[in-house]
């Protein structure tokens, strides 16, 4: 997806809570974005460089954190593990997976000074 | 100007406005030309923020850790907190220069080691905030305005140039007069699609997103606003031609429809799979062509379901007539279902 876009809401979201919290700085920014979400990490870091200039998040560090894909299997009943949308079941190898986690987007909390 | 992603900054046009564009102000909040929404956030007064679901307040945590003495390089700690899924995460992060010796907080022990007075400690605020949150918050609103109104939204959705057009005046034409039908336009310029659909007898907004790749649910919602669909009528948006960037927003529709034309290529599912798993139902269009083209039906459908299991799939022809029937009964089967769900009805009045 458009990954400046992401950025730009990311550092929307992220001025919105430091001037809630009368921050005068943001130090860091964590994300939580899934492994089967639909972002490129390196384009998204790259583009929050770019949009933080200039804002209370100029300074800040971008830290991402990969919450694992996660599927229910139909045929296994079970809940297993997803690398990527489109795999078939690592147990049973069937593609009727119904993906429960993984495709997340978060700004996580911030640091703030 | 798309509120999530930035694109198209400034030059959304939506037929009707004088100048239909969303602004920024000073202070960074920015909203809407022509309306005034309680429940949007960006309104210059700050309400804080909004919380994603389960997450019941932001807080402010302190790490308070205790320090060996002479550990007054700048620290690295490990930090461990628990996401409410359960989810165990750690990471390392600076302090910034400030430990915490029992009762006696050291500001700037960083590689300078002096002591800055007035230096501030640095607090850690939660938000979890989804990055699309304020998307989801116009679709909610275009859904509940559906929902009161008794009406039936599709989201057409595929590449340029699959017949979406086409389908959806072949569509019009065999819907009315029994099943009221409007139409939000969504392309880059012009307002040809828009024109083509009135020329059918229904009623057409054309939003042009200028730069921008996809419609977003605050620009349906002010169209919705200009259109004023009648109740109890079946709302088709067709989508800007694009099978990548619209997958990933809800406008407040019913349902996301992907039509694919037989002169694509029959992996086109596993090539763009977020938009075949966002979709519920797939159109496979111009079947007519089928005997002039080296496609693989089977296969293609199969595609689809790896990407999508719960995917229905139908065979059509706009042009020539095939299928249309069955996908029309789909239409009217959930606009009579939208019907009778109505939400809030409303003062009778005579129909």
């Amino acid at each position: 997806m458009h990954e400046m876009s992401l950025a730009e809401g990311i550092v929307q979201i992220v001025e919105t809570t430091a001037r809630a919290n009368d921050a005068r700085a943001v130090r860091a920014v964590w994300l939580a974005l899934g492994a089967l979400s639909h972002v490129e990490h390196e384009s998204l870091r790259f583009s929050f460089d770019v949009v933080k200039h200039g804002t209370v998040a100029h300074d800040a560090r971008l830290e991402i954190e990969i919450t694992p894909g996660r599927a229910w299997c139909m045929p296994c009943a079970e809940s297993v593990d997803l690398a990527r949308l489109g795999d078939a079941c690592p147990r049973c190898g069937s593609h009727q997976l119904q993906v429960t986690q993984g495709e997340e987007m978060r700004v996580k909390e911030i640091e703030i000074a | 100007m798309c509120t999530t992603c930035g694109c198209g900054h400034g030059e959304t046009k939506i037929e009707g406005d004088a100048h239909g564009h969303a602004h920024r102000h000073a202070g960074g909040s920015e909203h809407g030309h022509d309306h005034d929404h309680d429940h949007d956030h960006e309104h210059g007064h700050d309400h804080g923020h909004e919380h994603a679901p389960g997450c019941g307040h932001d807080h402010v945590h302190h790490h308070g850790h205790a320090h060996e003495q002479g550990d007054d390089a700048a620290h690295v700690h490990d930090h461990e907190h628990v996401l409410a899924d359960g989810t165990v995460v750690r990471h390392s992060h600076d302090h910034g220069g400030v430990a915490v010796h029992g009762d006696h907080v050291h500001f700037g022990v960083g590689a300078a080691h002096a002591h800055a007075p007035g230096m501030s400690q640095t607090r850690m605020v939660q938000i979890e905030q989804d990055i699309l949150a304020k998307n989801n918050q116009h679709a909610r609103f275009n859904r509940e305005f559906l929902a009161e109104r008794g009406i039936f939204a599709v989201n057409l959705v595929s590449s340029p140039g699959s017949g979406k057009t086409t389908l959806l005046t072949e569509s019009i034409q065999r819907l009315l007069p029994a099943t009221p039908v409007t139409v939000i336009e969504g392309d880059q310029q012009t307002a040809n699609d828009a024109e083509r659909i009135r020329a059918t007898g229904a009623r057409a907004l054309q939003i042009n997103t200028g730069k921008g790749c996809h419609l977003d649910a605050s620009m349906v919602e002010r169209a919705l606003e200009r259109l004023q669909p009648p109740d109890k009528s079946v709302l088709f948006i067709e989508n800007v031609g694009n099978l990548v960037c619209p997958a990933a927003f809800d406008l407040g529709e019913a349902h996301k429809v992907v039509v694919l034309s037989v002169t694509e290529g029959e992996d086109k599912p596993l090539k763009y799979p977020d938009m075949f798993k966002a979709a519920t139902l797939m159109l496979l269009n111009k079947v007519d062509l089928l005997p002039y083209v080296s496609f693989d039906v089977a296969k293609c459908i199969e595609y689809a379901r790896r990407v999508n299991p719960a995917i229905e799939v139908m065979q059509v022809s706009a042009t020539k007539g095939d299928g249309m029937d069955t996908w029309l009964a789909w239409v009217r089967l959930h606009a009579v279902t939208a019907k009778h769900a109505r939400t809030q009805p409303k003062v009778a009045t005579a129909e």
